[in-house]
């Protein structure tokens, strides 16, 4: 997560005149949009092709729907009687009919970009092989319903770790060198283990041997009717996800941070506001924090784009319903459609999120203006 | 070659700091720390490869049942035995075929034979072995010999397991004989075997296995081995496959750090030399390197990745190749590209082209030497990430279907349940190394990052 970046040197831009603000700003976002939409476009055209490898993932699906329509034809009483030849053509009609309804009548490269065209305008279409739990086949609706969980699983853990991060390290490079900056520093290398892995000695501890916290899911089962036991149970199910998140990149971050902010406060403007005997919360939120706050901001929007790709391993490990694990099932049913909704709207995230960041960091840092050079 | 000359002692100079910088490293206990495990794993790998070659190993992780049936299933390893008041059985196999098992031959009249053969062993356990098995096999043309087993307790007891004619090959499980149940008066054949009849209490000592076999032509003969599933094996454990987990634990190591190692290194390497060539001819090179980059933020990358190994190919190869070429262009390029911009502007570069240095020259000699130590923490760092996303990939199903790796011990035991159903042996042996394996590299990236970004060294 939280990866600190050095403030970008393009961005800090000479006095120009006023009058010629609006043409630049202006012609500045319409390049940026095409760029970033050719992009996206690109990059969700790359993500197709892979999804069926150039032909190859038909050739699977042919082979499951022959397979299928065969077995159930000839498990079928009444067509048993029927004449071979009749039979056959039977088998043929609705092999066609099945390859139609997917789509595999259509050569692949046209249906690329049928699948990059309906991507584009967002109707994500129909999914192949999964449905929703509520028995849909919209791809939206999958998606919409695996959402809230997703959400909540990131939401509180990446949310937490960036709040909590910020706020101690400002603490830490205030106690530089104290007993808990170097334990910091020693721990930090513990956020080379990922998510999951914490989360399998997690489950060890919690819920094999001392059994007070459930394997896995997100509710009991049966899900309990009364709201507030539901809340409860949902709570005892997502501590150890939400643990397991947070110690993998906790350590890590505060140290970033901490060397992050360490850095600008050895600066000339911090001693000399420092001279002036400001208290030490002023020093540190308009001479360290505000300097660095597009900084933080690009991290923080950052994090709100991997709201969206969910956890995928940590989700299969935790059997949490979310967008991550449905992706890694769509993957496993050569589910495209799916692969590529989700791919989308990631893209689209990521343009729209890098797109705005421009903006912000006119607004947060008066020396940037938005098209400069 | 003059400009060789030139280039080595320049690249001299730069060693000569870079020891400096190596040397500097004693002075962090972590780094000593982190290179005494990656010393460790790299000794380990090496012990692994010459102690299990190859093709063993492949056979002894992939072989199949007549490879393993001498391991019990789901066995924890045998120095649990240490930390725990009760002992659990230990297993071993023994035979006549390499003497580990008595066998004495009677020829007897008109070509017949008598066989007898025995194996005594010492019962001091405080829970019952798995399965008793015999592996019966014998030669003979027309009429098949015929063997009796009887079992002797410490007590003074003898107990008639079975009677049967032996064919060609021939197994036979004690707890699987109906008759054998009938005649203990109980389900579980093994803990009547060695427990006393009246108070059902386990009796530990000296314990018999008695064979006697007759057989009825000249040339016949009969070889027992006698095989003990107990409840612990070996150094490592077994799985749902009676697999010795050793095998596995220790050809990990080789294929974590080439794993590791390749790709960290692929990826530093190409995308410094991708970064250094975009600044250095600028122009359309550099926008294409640039917007390349941004496709690829856009590009699912984990999602790829299974992708690859769903549809294509689960070679561990192909997953590296294809986690090097995503791992190329990302953020990293960024962060070379500015700092290559400084050093192009630099007087030594300047002289550089003032002597008439092609531009392959200047960006092979003078401008990636320059960044090596930038690159070395990079790429220790990196490693770790590597070496997990092989295991993650495991965990989901996509490790590589030949070679053994610590991600595939993960998955088999995330498959099998091993931590609802108390096989904590099997996780946390596979997960150590890879924890130990990252936190060495990890450590070792840390200091070396502190060391040669002098920035960081005050803070």
């Amino acid at each position: 997560m939280a990866v600190v970046t050095q403030r970008p040197a393009e961005n800090r831009v000479k006095k120009t005149s006023h009058t010629g603000t609006f043409a630049r700003v202006s012609r500045y976002v319409v390049v940026r949009l095409l760029v970033l939409f050719a992009t996206v476009v690109v990059g969700v055209y790359l993500t197709i092709m892979i999804a069926n490898m150039g032909g190859y993932v038909d050739q699977i699906m042919k082979g499951a729907i022959r397979d299928r329509v065969t077995q159930s034809i000839a498990a079928s009483p009444s067509m048993r009687q029927m004449e071979p030849a009749v039979r056959k053509k039977l088998i043929e009609d609705s092999i066609a009919r099945e390859e139609k309804r997917i789509g595999l009548d259509i050569p692949i490269a046209i249906r690329n970009f049928r699948y990059l065209s309906n991507a584009l305008t967002l109707d994500l279409g129909r999914a192949i092989n999964m449905t929703s739990d509520s028995g849909s086949k919209q791809v939206r609706l999958i998606l919409l319903e695996r959402l809230p969980p997703t959400l909540l699983l990131m939401g509180i853990s990446q949310l937490f770790l960036f709040f909590s991060s910020i706020l101690l390290a400002l603490n830490l490079s205030r106690r530089y060198g104290s007993f808990l900056d170097k334990a910091v520093i020693a721990l930090s290398p513990t956020s080379a283990v990922p998510p999951w892995f914490y989360g399998i000695f997690l489950i060890l501890i919690f819920a094999a041997l001392l059994k007070v916290l459930p394997f896995g899911g997100m509710v009991d089962s049966p899900p309990p009717a009364n709201p507030f036991d539901y809340s409860m149970s949902l709570l005892k199910h997502l501590t150890l996800p939400v643990l397991s998140l947070v110690l993998s990149s906790f350590f890590l971050s505060i140290y970033n941070y901490r060397t992050f902010f360490l850095i600008y406060s050895s600066e000339d403007y911090v001693e000399m506001a420092k001279a002036k005997g400001l208290p030490s919360r002023d020093v540190e939120r308009r001479y360290i924090l505000r300097p660095t706050l597009p900084n933080i901001i690009t991290n923080f929007a950052l994090l709100i784009i991997t709201l969206w790709t969910g956890a995928t391993i940590t989700e299969t490990v935790f059997l949490w319903p979310g967008l991550g694990r449905t992706l890694f099932q769509a993957i496993g049913l050569y589910d495209i459609p799916i692969i590529v909704g989700s791919t989308i709207i990631y893209a689209y995230l990521l343009a729209m999120t890098v797109f705005l960041l421009d903006f912000i960091y006119a607004l947060v840092d008066p020396r940037v203006k938005v098209g400069g050079r | 070659m003059p400009w060789l000359t030139h280039a080595s002692k320049w690249v001299a100079g730069n060693m000569n700091s870079l020891k400096n910088s190596f040397q500097n490293l004693l002075y962090y206990p972590s780094a000593i720390l982190g290179m005494l495990v990656v010393f460790l794993l790299v000794f380990t790998a090496i012990y692994a490869m010459i102690k299990i070659p190859y093709r063993d190993a492949i056979r002894l992780w992939r072989g199949g049942e007549e490879v393993w049936y001498q391991n019990p299933k789901f066995a924890p390893p045998a120095w649990i035995n240490f930390f725990s008041s009760k002992k659990y059985a230990e297993s071993f196999a023994v035979r006549t075929s390499d003497g580990t098992m008595t066998k004495e031959v009677t020829p007897g009249a008109e070509g017949t034979s008598t066989m007898s053969s025995s194996y005594t062993f010492d019962f001091s356990y405080d829970y019952y072995p798995q399965e008793l098995i015999l592996y019966l096999s014998s030669t003979y043309e027309e009429k098949q010999p015929f063997i009796s087993v009887e079992w002797l307790t410490p007590d003074g007891r003898k107990i008639r397991i079975v009677n049967l004619a032996v064919s060609q090959k021939q197994t036979y499980r004690f707890s699987q004989d109906q008759k054998l149940k009938t005649k203990l008066r109980t389900d579980d054949v093994i803990p009547a075997l060695f427990s006393d009849p009246e108070t059902g209490r386990l009796i530990k000592g000296t314990y018999q296995l008695l064979i006697t076999g007759a057989a009825f032509e000249p040339d016949s003969d009969i070889n027992v081995e006698f095989v003990s599933h107990g409840q612990v094996y070996g150094l490592a454990g077994t799985d749902q496959a009676r697999r010795d987990l050793i095998v596995p634990l220790l050809w990990g190591t080789p294929v974590a750090l080439a794993f590791g190692l390749l790709a960290s290194l692929g990826t530093s390497v190409l995308t410094m030399v991708i970064a250094a060539v975009g600044t250095w001819y600028g122009g359309w090179i550099d926008e294409l390197i640039q917007r390349i980059t941004e496709i690829n933020l856009v590009l699912p990358f984990l999602s790829i990745l299974i992708m690859i190994g769903t549809f294509y190919s689960r070679s561990i190869w192909v997953i590296l190749g294809a986690t090097i070429l995503l791992s190329i262009f990302t953020g990293a390029i960024k962060g070379y590209r500015s700092i290559f911009f400084q050093v192009k502007e630099s007087l030594y570069i300047e002289a550089a082209r003032a002597y008439g240095a092609s531009n392959p020259r200047i960006v092979f000699l003078y401008l990636i030497p320059r960044m090596i130590p930038l690159l070395i923490p990079g790429l220790v760092s990196a490693v770790p990430a590597f070496v997990f996303l092989e295991a993650s990939l495991a965990l989901l199903g996509l490790g590589d279907p030949v070679l053994p790796t610590w991600g595939k011990i993960i998955e088999d035991a995330n498959a099998n349940g091993a931590l609802y159903r108390g096989y904590y042996y099997w996780i946390l042996e596979p997960a150590t190394l890879l924890m130990v394996t990252g936190l060495g590299f990890a450590m070792l990236g840390f200091a070396l990052d502190r060391i040669f970004n002098p920035r960081l060294r005050d803070v």
